[in-house]
């Protein structure tokens, strides 16, 4: 809390407050009616209170069991929250509203309160509108405290529509104004954000709401867990999914270093290129569904390595016209490992054809300008730069400054001007995090061999003339050194 | 592998079901309709098979109707819809499902997928349990005027029964195709298709309760949160296929690379898993020995020279065991498959160490894996009978000692079907 300006924290304070007052008022008019009327039944707000702590509760066990990260965000206490509008009337919903700034996850306390503050706000608005509107189209009397539901699509449905939008309205507001408040960030801004991600599940538990509304009027609090049944089991799987896609990208994640251990310098070569792919991804508009195709493309785009004998890729010493003809082989072993994976689509042939050139002097196929596929065009630009900043065995790494100088050099001839320049703009715009390969990978300065260093555009162009690069000498030493980065991983944070 | 086989119709299962629908189709024709229900029945009909229409395909390769099977269960229930009471018995019940199931899965049959029969059979015979169960004995017990909390209660109970039945059914169903324990399988079934089942089980209640007082809109409302759970599944079940695919693409890195050869590690997956599933490991545990035999040899990738022919039963012993403790700490690294490491450190473990002690901590997945890599090696992708028998025979030799001779017999007796089933 401190970390907010205090114009943000001023109106925290503020948000929380008077939803105190509003909540004070509610129980106050609430038992004044206990008291006068014996037709308000108290119990039921008790037990839709005790419902939603209830059911955050277990939904809260239930995806504990089987994710080790939450970050799976469908409420289950709201659906009940949006039914006591209906169920309870505009006095008695934002009793309940508070109940799920209670659920049971570890979240600060001044958001608490400016979360309970907000739903006891949003639910009296909402049930004030619901009331009115219900009491105008059926042409029955306002109903402070409603005693009974039937439905009906005109008296029922509409009202309840409106008052989800006067729910989301407030809510939106609230939220939005904090959120700009504590960034100074335009407020339009977030509020197409923030409503674009938030007004669908509010929909949502808008109609699980009325759903249990509906059927709490016939059969009682059973209706709570029939209708919560299949929203349970949907945040239930919802939490396998994204702990299986966690599982999934860590499988993956860690295959890739094996492919790694076998060109010795490369640690993290493939992480990096796929975080450089993403960023010239981003910045020239990309799609987020491509954009996540090519974080794939970047990570695997080394794979094919495997199918280059070892001998060749740690080789001491001049590669021979048929030792490099076999690096060049990698791509399309590459291509051969991944192309039965149907949900990588565009990385395939961005694995492919990673080593095209645009004056069509690359390989495999010597594809030319926009022959080669996007994907694979990024990938280009991104694996030189990230060969070219990080420490390799016959020199240390170069500066940023100097990479983008020499990518700029070769664009046109061997990169694609636009995104190149896209790669440059996303640099200035977010830091890049250099690899720290240093520790690992001492500079061999003292020894003179040769390396195969195709990524990196100085080299590829002597490559092409056949000329001298360096490699690690010793290949004994490089597999105790694997050894070495193996301990280190499975001790050390990664 | 865990694809289940669709219906053979020997299937007992499907005969019950076929007479079941018969009959019922029958006793309906001998007794007549009344005309009162027969538009809600038809809408009920449209909606069966509407939802057969929308299946999904669940984690495991499982087939799932929900919508369907809620509709069929919510017919089954209703009691009211709208002012008019719903007199049918139970044989009429399972006519109109069958007819609703039919019609959503014959098209289906024609264009793109395959007609499930087993699924149709459990939603018939189901539906049949309970119309019964609720329709001609507890409802008439409840007086004209039935509290509606009570029905509720009694509904849910009964869709609890009948959905535990379902369970069991399918678990019968799968255990006969695959040859994994009956036990096995009750568990499997249980753990994949408990939440889905839930959520159609409260579904089908709901729109039989609401029907009196939202008619036709119960259908189309209810059926929002089911296709929400349905979506769920359906994502769930993307990540599930993407992640075998991937392994078992990404475990052809040794054979491109020319550590092993070709379809080494996917024929001693199959081989593998199906050892597995005889021995009653669970659907999960034959999940991490499917990972861990597609990559039992990544540890190869440490060598700088390929083992000649990839076979690695040729080499010394501890350099086997050398390959597997590097092949597990790179599966290790994932930080999310340390079973699948566990598994593949110890595939070049003797059975019996050199005391001639059974090693209780060697895990069955790597017991499975130390034979079936030898047996490969000896064989590959050859057919020949004659090899395949000689290589049983000189893992006998070495059964009891180098491996664990329960694995070996199981391997033998699905060698011989094999065989048989080539030969015959």
């Amino acid at each position: 809390m401190r970390d907010f300006p205090l114009r943000t924290r001023l109106f925290i304070v503020a948000v929380a407050v008077l939803g105190a007052v509003v909540l004070a008022l509610c129980v106050f008019k609430t038992w004044q009616a206990h008291v006068s009327d014996t037709e308000l039944n108290i119990n039921a707000i008790i037990t839709l209170s005790l419902l939603v702590l209830g059911a955050e509760a277990f939904s809260a066990a239930l995806a504990r069991s089987v994710a080790t990260r939450e970050n799976v965000d469908i409420s289950v206490g709201m659906p009940i929250a949006m039914a006591s509008v209906l169920l309870l009337g505009p006095w008695g919903a934002p009793i309940v509203g508070v109940m799920v700034a209670l659920e049971p996850r570890p979240v600060p306390w001044f958001k608490r309160s400016f979360n309970g503050g907000m739903n006891v706000l949003a639910s009296f608005g909402a049930g004030w509108v619901y009331a009115i509107l219900h009491a105008q189209l059926s042409g029955q009397q306002l109903q402070t405290f409603p005693t009974t539901l039937s439905f009906s699509p005109v008296n029922v449905l509409i009202p309840m529509l409106a008052a989800t939008l006067t729910f989301e309205f407030i809510n939106g507001m609230l939220m939005v104004s904090v959120l700009s408040l504590a960034e100074s960030v335009s407020p339009f801004r977030i509020w197409f954000g923030t409503m674009y991600e938030s007004a669908l599940p509010l929909f949502i538990y808008s109609i699980f709401g009325l759903l249990i509304a509906v059927v709490w009027s016939i059969v009682g609090p059973l209706a709570a867990i029939l209708v919560l049944a299949p929203l349970m089991v949907a945040r239930w799987v919802f939490t396998m999914f994204s702990a299986h896609q966690q599982a999934y990208e860590a499988t993956i994640r860690s295959l890739i270093q094996a492919v790694e251990t076998k060109d010795a310098y490369t640690r993290g070569h493939s992480e990096r290129v796929s975080r450089a792919s993403v960023l010239i991804g981003r910045r020239s508009g990309m799609r987020e569904d491509r954009v996540s195709s090519l974080r794939y493309a970047g990570m695997l785009h080394d794979v094919g390595k495997l199918g280059v004998p070892t001998r060749v890729l740690q080789k001491a010493g001049k590669l021979s016209d048929s030792e490099f003809d076999a690096i060049k082989e990698h791509p399309a072993r590459g291509h051969d490992i991944v192309k039965n994976l149907d949900f990588l689509g565009e990385a395939i042939a961005g694995i492919h054809y990673h080593h095209e050139r645009m004056d069509g002097r690359g390989y495999p196929e010597g594809l030319t300008g926009d022959q080669i596929p996007e994907f694979a065009r990024i990938i280009a630009v991104a694996d030189a730069f990230d060969s070219m900043t990080t420490t390799r065995s016959y020199r240390g790494a170069r500066s940023i400054d100097d990479a983008i100088g020499e990518l700029r050099r070769c664009q046109g001839t061997q990169f694609d001007p636009v995104l190149v320049e896209a790669l440059i703009s996303a640099l200035e715009a977010d830091a890049w995090e250099l690899a720290d390969t240093g520790d690992q990978v001492q500079p061999h300065h003292s020894s003179p061999t040769y390396a195969s260093d195709h990524d990196d555009p100085t080299v590829s162009r002597e490559l092409g003339l056949g000329g001298p690069i360096l490699v690690p000498d010793d290949v004994s030493e490089l597999e105790g050194w694997m050894g070495e980065i193996y301990q280190r991983d499975v001790e050390g944070p990664v | 592998m865990t694809r289940p086989v669709d219906g053979r119709p020997s299937n007992p299962l499907l005969v019950l079901a076929g007479l079941v629908a018969v009959a019922s189709i029958a006793m309906t024709a001998a007794q007549g309709v009344d005309v009162s229900v027969l538009a809600v029945s038809a809408a009920f009909a449209v909606f069966i098979a509407i939802g057969e229409v929308l299946r999904i395909t669940l984690p495991g390769g499982r087939q799932a109707a929900p919508i369907a099977s809620a509709g069929a269960l919510a017919f089954a229930f209703m009691v009211n819809f709208g002012d008019r009471p719903m007199l049918y018995g139970a044989a009429f019940a399972v006519t109109v499902v069958t007819i609703g199931s039919v019609a959503g899965a014959l098209p289906q049959t024609f264009f793109w997928r395959g007609l499930h029969l087993d699924e149709l059979a459990r939603r018939v015979l189901t539906t049949g349990v309970a119309a019964v169960v609720f329709r001609s004995w507890l409802a008439p017990n409840l007086g004209a005027e039935p509290d509606p909390a009570t029905l509720a209660l009694l509904m849910t109970l009964v869709a609890t029964c009948v959905v535990a039945m379902d369970v069991a059914l399918a678990a019968a169903v799968r255990s006969a195709q695959s040859r994994s324990p009956f036990r096995t399988a009750l568990v499997d079934e249980f753990r994949a298709s408990i939440g889905l089942s839930s959520a159609v089980a409260a579904t089908g209640v709901l729109i039989a309760l609401t029907a009196q007082t939202m008619s036709y809109w119960a259908l189309p409302v209810f059926v929002v949160p089911l296709l929400l759970t349905q979506f769920s599944y359906r994502r769930y079940a993307t990540i599930d296929d993407t992640y075998k695919q991937t392994m078992r693409s990404l475990s052809k890195v040794t054979e491109v690379g020319g550590y092993t050869g070709t379809g080494h590690s996917s024929r001693v997956s199959r081989l593998t898993v199906t050892i597995g599933r005889e021995l009653g490991i669970s659907e999960r545990g034959l999940t991490d020995l499917e990972y861990a035999a597609l990559m039992h040899d990544i540890g190869q990738l440490s060598l700088p020279e390929p083992i000649a022919s990839g076979a690695t039963t040729l080499v010394a012993p501890d350099v086997q065991k050398r390959i597997a403790r590097f092949g597990a700490e790179v599966i290790r690294q994932a930080g999310v498959l340390d079973l699948i490491a566990d598994i593949v450190e110890r595939q070049a473990d003797s059975y019996r160490n050199t005391q001639g002690v059974v090693d209780a901590s060697l895990p069955i997945g790597s017991r499975i894996i130390k034979a079936v890599n030898a047996y490969d090696d000896l064989v590959g992708a050859s057919l020949e009978s004659d090899r395949m028998l000689q290589a049983i025979e000189r893992l006998r030799i070495g059964a009891d000692r180098e491996y664990d001779p329960e694995v070996i017999d199981i391997m033998a007796g699905i060698i011989d079907r094999q065989i048989s089933r080539t030969y015959v």
